[in-house]
């Protein structure tokens, strides 16, 4: 039974990060109808920033509002350099752009900061939570960092007046616009709340996988897994999706034999088919009905 | 005032004019591709086997994205599968590499068409991640402790060069490459014809306009699964072409990078445009070795560079310079 709670628990942990990556790309799906593969790439760079920053001498957290700040504002230079321009092309010419990006942010940060592994600090540190032999630290702050930064997000799009612009842009962006709001920018600053999603995610996660260049593609895969079955229309679904897929990934792990990490993207790849296969629209998603 | 009628005169004769510099053009690049092994290295005899069999695996993106107008990341997937089908046969199963490929074809076609069969349903933002997550979890799944009897897990495995048969007097690469260029030929006739057939124009109608496809009759489900299939299998084609001619296999040769340049490869050539397949397919063969030596560890950035430049600047790609080439000679023939 305390293996079962300790395995739900670190599952929900690792499933705050999935549910972080999923929430990003949920947001930026929602804002302009495509999936951003580069996603893990970004928040891989911002992990970098901050680990750079760190070294500087700049103590955690000063560097954690800072790099979340500069993720915000790549983001948002990214969407109005390079999106902005192919808002009317094709689904091709836009999946070419995101692999164009992808490719462009690996090899810079592999270039930058090189490929050798780097150890990122916890400022939860490792050592047993409340002195509970559940669950460790810095899981504990993984759970309480999401919380809190889901709880932000909730207020600002459900009680500013940004946050309910951002709605109306995205839910109907003619109407949005007769009523004088700036769609275009309400979709730059989607991309920046993408973007400084991801740069937490990847913060979170570094301690846990440790800091190279490739660490969030795995992470990816697990967030894309996490945003389907909870629904691509969903930003709600897309957090519950991710934590559940954190929890099913500790517990397969766990009680299926045979089936430890070197399963972990295929069982990703599986559940991703799954979902696409009988339940297209997630859990919570509604289904979209074309005009013709 | 005077360039009106020649204009109309010039089109008239476009159609005939254009048709001779195709083909001579199509000579030009053949009679090269069949002579060359006679002047080239081993080394540079390899490098344009290994160009071909990106060619053939490029053609076979370009079936399905140019023909059908589905997308997938993970031809890399489909590749790999080619490769280890062939090599593992051919280590363990002691058949002879040429019935391999033809296997290889048939294991990536019934991969390729369950795999397609969720895309039934689904619109190309979500294959595309399908696919993203099959190329992504493909090297692990190579690695799989299970498998290592027959895979050789995370070495992968080394397989021995076939001689040229019936004793003829040229080096196994030169063999390699002439099998190759048969293959290749093969293919691009097979899906020039299957792309101007009743199932390619049923394909494109899909392309075109998914619903208005359907309200004319094309079963689309049907359609689309069977695109995913081929390509998939020519993709095996060329994954056991590609490990034959290398020798080698190792998962972490087949990993989301390689789907990454399949899908440059098409764009350069330009989307549906089977002929820039092979032109792609130098791109990304060649390009990858200029980028290197401009700055090492930076090739990813100067290839995600250039995808930006293709898409902003010639979106129709290599199509597009040879359009405007073949524009501009007929210009000046039009004009003396």
């Amino acid at each position: 039974m305390e293996l079962l709670t300790n395995q739900i628990l670190a599952g929900i942990a690792t499933g705050s990060i999935y549910a972080c990556m999923a929430l990003s790309v949920v947001m930026i799906y929602q804002a302009i109808d495509h999936l951003n593969f580069a996603q893990g790439e970004m928040a891989t760079f911002s992990a970098f920033v901050a680990w750079q920053l760190m070294q500087w001498g700049i103590p955690f957290w000063p560097c954690f509002v800072l790099t979340v700040i500069i993720s915000f504002a790549a983001g948002v230079a990214i969407e109005r350099g390079l999106f902005r321009p192919l808002a009317k092309a094709s689904v091709l010419t836009n999946v070419a752009g995101f692999i164009a990006l992808f490719a462009i942010v690996n090899s810079v940060t592999g270039m930058t900061w090189d490929y050798t592994i780097k150890e990122f600090p916890s400022p939860f540190g490792s050592s047993q939570f409340l002195r509970s032999e559940l669950i460790n630290s810095h899981q504990a702050g993984m759970i309480g960092v999401t919380s809190l930064l889901l709880a932000f997000l909730y207020c600002f799009l459900g009680f500013t007046k940004v946050g309910l612009a951002m709605r109306a842009a995205v839910s109907t962006p003619e109407s949005a616009k007769l009523v004088g709001i700036n769609v275009g920018w309400m979709v730059a600053l989607g991309w920046g709340l993408a973007s400084s999603i991801g740069a937490v995610a990847g913060m979170l996660i570094a301690p846990v996988v440790f800091l190279e260049p490739n660490m969030m593609g795995g992470i990816l895969v697990y967030g894309f897994a996490g945003a389907v079955l909870g629904g691509l229309s969903s930003p709600a679904g897309a957090v519950l999706g991710g934590i559940l897929v954190g929890v099913f990934e500790n517990l397969i792990g766990t009680y299926v034999p045979g089936a430890g990490n070197e399963l972990k993207l295929p069982i990703a790849l599986a559940l991703i088919i799954l979902v696409l296969r009988f339940r297209p629209d997630g859990l919570f998603g509604r289904n979209v009905v074309e005009r013709v | 005032m005077t360039t009106i009628p020649q204009t109309t005169l010039t089109s008239a004769a476009t159609g005939k004019r254009s048709g001779i510099l195709r083909q001579a053009s199509s000579i030009l690049v053949l009679l090269f591709l069949v002579l060359f092994p006679l002047a080239a290295t081993n080394f540079v005899t390899f490098q344009i086997t290994m160009l071909l069999v990106y060619a053939i695996a490029i053609l076979a993106l370009n079936i399905l994205t140019g023909g059908s107008g589905q997308f997938s990341l993970g031809q890399s997937a489909f590749f790999a599968i080619g490769a280890y089908t062939s090599a593992v046969l051919v280590e363990h199963g002691g058949v002879n590499y040429l019935l391999t490929l033809p296997i290889a074809a048939a294991v990536c076609f019934v991969i390729g068409f369950l795999f397609g069969l969720p895309a039934l349903r689904l619109s190309g933002v979500y294959l595309a991640l399908a696919t993203f997550a099959l190329a992504t979890a493909m090297p692990q799944l190579l690695k799989l402790h299970y498998f290592d009897p027959w895979t050789g897990g995370v070495q992968g495995l080394v397989t021995s060069k076939p001689d040229a048969p019936f004793g003829l007097p040229i080096s196994p690469d030169t063999w390699l490459y002439y099998l190759t260029l048969a293959f290749s030929l093969a293919i691009y006739a097979a899906a020039a014809n299957l792309l101007s057939s009743r199932t390619g124009r049923a394909m494109m109608a899909i392309r075109d306009n998914e619903i208005a496809a359907s309200a004319m009759g094309v079963d689309t489900a049907l359609y689309k699964t069977l695109a995913f299939g081929i390509s998939a299998a020519i993709t095996g084609i060329a994954g056991a072409l590609g490990a034959i001619a290398v020798q080698f296999v190792a998962p972490d040769g087949y990993t989301f990078q390689l789907s990454i340049a399949l899908f440059l490869g098409m764009v350069v050539g330009g989307v549906g445009w089977l002929p820039g397949s092979i032109a792609g397919s130098a791109f990304i063969v060649f390009v990858p070795n200029i980028a290197e030596s401009i700055s090492k560890g930076l090739s990813g950035a100067v290839f995600g560079v250039l995808i930006l430049l293709v898409i902003f600047v010639i979106p129709r790609g290599a199509r597009q310079i040879a359009e405007f080439l073949q524009a501009t000679i007929e210009g000046k023939r039009g004009g003396a």
